[in-house]
């Protein structure tokens, strides 16, 4: 359907469709919007609007070492996933778009199988894994888990950038000459580069919010954020978990952002 | 690449051979390609999934049985957590269609820039973190929080409304969070309605109500069916906002799962409980499929 629908409906009639529509858009947003203002909140309690303001809590979260150790795996393990489930989804993506590839529904099955098998069988099975051949507890189990999440979004996302570019260029660039990889990296990759960002944002945001997989493979020294934040939820609710909370809805809204402008110059 | 020599009308004879020997080598490239990805799945998640599985056929005294699956179907409270399991489900998946049809509709019918704008309201909660929206869920919530401080001082209940730590809370919070995975497939396939059929209809002379139940409602459905399975069975493996919201009194599928391997280190019973629940999503999806690929062949047929 265009812009102008053309049907004989005045916006009148629908204004009711408009209400129930705008009340569930603010149910979907609102709650975790109210967060950021508590944030700065003065006192102990959890008010809206607080009745003073300060940054105690962000300072709170700065100035604690656990906080800000889990701070740091959460952001080495999504770097490294991101460095990991790029090329690798990258690499994928290019064999099951050539369209010559036998079992291509077999392998993207086998790729993004990670979105339907549920999270906590995943999570359950890395844990009993990684206790025989001793990956608990480290960074690499956690990347190696992360990147398995993350490899669907990254295939996913540069396959819908392959649709839209023509497979031809790169082959007329290798019949004047081009190597393989050199006629990849000079006339498809440039092509394709926003949809290879996006996939990368997806890898990063992936492995820094993942919670289930992190609650049995991390602890210790390489307990992530999320996994010190779910426990904190469990025991009392602490405003420092809402400064928390803001500092990542801010790098959720930046890299959502960031996809969205990758997304359309594609 | 191989794929333009083949396209190429067979002139029988000489290159044949090498012609295929070529698209081996292709063909046995792009499975390198793929190689690195599908060694990594399969060593973190086939590998160890199919460990349990195995694990779940053997009782605790190492005899193979299936004693771990008859005491899923026999044991009262793992009953009770399927009963729960698929109570949540539901009623989750019947808030997000009650929620998310209006949206998606609306959605469909705003101009195309008033769309996007909006649609980045249900996009951006995928791009934040489930336990940010749940935390803030506890916030509004939870006895001394935010909605009931707010009704007690306006002086509409005198008592705060249990409304998180229980049921309650999970489902809020599970609609909440699944809601966007209904809205978004709906939306694409109401984007994908001919709106010719709509007016068409009206031409006609059907009024407006009559249009949307006759025309465009059927044409939505293959999209709302969709949303409905994803949303449902993502409700049957939830973890995060069950554990936080329902206070330990609302003990779903995966948060048995979770006790029974981590609290008392029983993997038989665990890994049976997981495979149920793996042949049990599979099995949806499975069904999903074959319903759907009837539908759209029948839809195709009658065109």
């Amino acid at each position: 359907m265009n812009d102008d629908l053309g049907l004989p409906i005045s916006h009148g009639r629908r204004l009711w469709l408009y209400t129930v529509g705008a009340l569930v858009l603010l149910f979907l947003i609102v709650p975790s919007l109210i967060i950021v203002p508590m944030s700065f909140s003065g006192s102990t309690l959890l008010q809206f609007p607080p009745e003073s303001w300060s940054l105690r809590w962000y300072e709170a979260y700065f100035q604690s070492v656990e906080w800000r150790d889990a701070t740091i795996v959460s952001l080495k393990a999504a770097v490294l996933t991101t460095m990991v489930a790029t090329p690798i989804g990258v690499a994928a993506a290019y064999a099951l778009n050539s369209g010559a590839l036998r079992l291509a529904g077999f392998i993207n099955a086998v790729l993004t199988a990670s979105l339907i098998i549920p999270v906590i069988l995943i999570g359950i099975g890395t844990f009993f894994l990684y206790a025989r051949i001793g990956l608990n507890n480290t960074l690499t189990g956690l990347v190696l888990a992360h990147t398995v999440q993350a490899l669907p979004l990254v295939v996913l996302t540069v396959l819908s950038g392959f649709r839209s570019y023509d497979m031809n260029q790169e082959r007329v660039a290798r019949s004047l000459g081009a190597g393989r990889l050199a006629a990849f990296w000079q006339v498809t990759v440039p092509q394709i580069r926003f949809s290879i960002v996006s996939g990368a944002l997806f890898a990063f945001i992936t492995s820094f919010d993942e919670v289930v997989v992190s609650l049995f493979i991390s602890g210790g020294e390489t307990t992530t954020l999320t996994r010190r934040m779910f426990s904190a939820l469990r025991d009392q609710i602490d405003p420092t978990i809402a400064a928390i909370s803001t500092c990542l809805i801010l790098l959720s809204v930046v890299l959502f952002s960031a996809a969205q402008l990758f997304g359309r110059k594609r | 690449m191989s794929a333009a020599p083949a396209d190429l009308p067979d002139r029988g004879g000489l290159n044949a051979d090498v012609l295929s020997a070529d698209a081996r080598r292709e063909a046995l490239a792009l499975l390198g390609l793929c190689s690195p990805g599908i060694v990594l799945v399969g060593i973190i998640i086939v590998l160890p999934i199919g460990w349990l599985f195995w694990l779940s056929l053997f009782d605790e005294t190492g005899m193979l049985s299936g004693a771990n699956y008859a005491r899923v179907v026999e044991q009262a409270s793992y009953v009770r957590t399927f009963i729960t399991t698929f109570e949540v489900a539901f009623i989750v998946t019947g808030l997000c269609v009650l929620l998310g049809y209006p949206l998606a509709y609306m959605l469909s019918q705003l101009p195309r820039r008033a769309a996007s704008i909006c649609l980045i309201f249900v996009i951006l909660p995928f791009w934040t973190s489930v336990l940010v929206r749940t935390y803030a869920w506890l916030v509004i919530l939870q006895r001394k929080g935010l909605l009931n401080t707010w009704l007690m001082d306006l002086g509409v209940i005198s008592q705060p409304l249990p409304l998180a730590h229980n049921f309650t809370g999970v489902l809020i919070g599970m609609t909440h969070i699944l809601l966007p995975f209904l809205v978004l497939p709906l939306y694409a396939s109401m984007k994908a309605i001919d709106a010719d059929y709509l007016r068409a209809a009206m031409n006609l002379g059907a009024p407006p109500t009559a249009t949307f139940w006759q025309i465009f409602f059927p044409l939505s459905l293959p999209g709302l069916a969709a949303g409905v399975v994803i949303v449902f069975i993502l409700c049957l493996g939830f973890f995060v906002t069950p554990a936080l919201m329902g206070g330990g009194k609302v003990i779903m599928w995966a948060m048995r799962m979770e006790q029974t391997t981590s609290l008392y280190s029983n993997w038989g019973a665990g890994s049976a409980l997981g495979v149920v629940l793996l042949a049990v999503t599979l099995g949806l999806l499975g069904v999903f499929r074959w319903l759907l690929g009837a539908r759209a062949t029948s839809a195709w047929g009658a065109r």
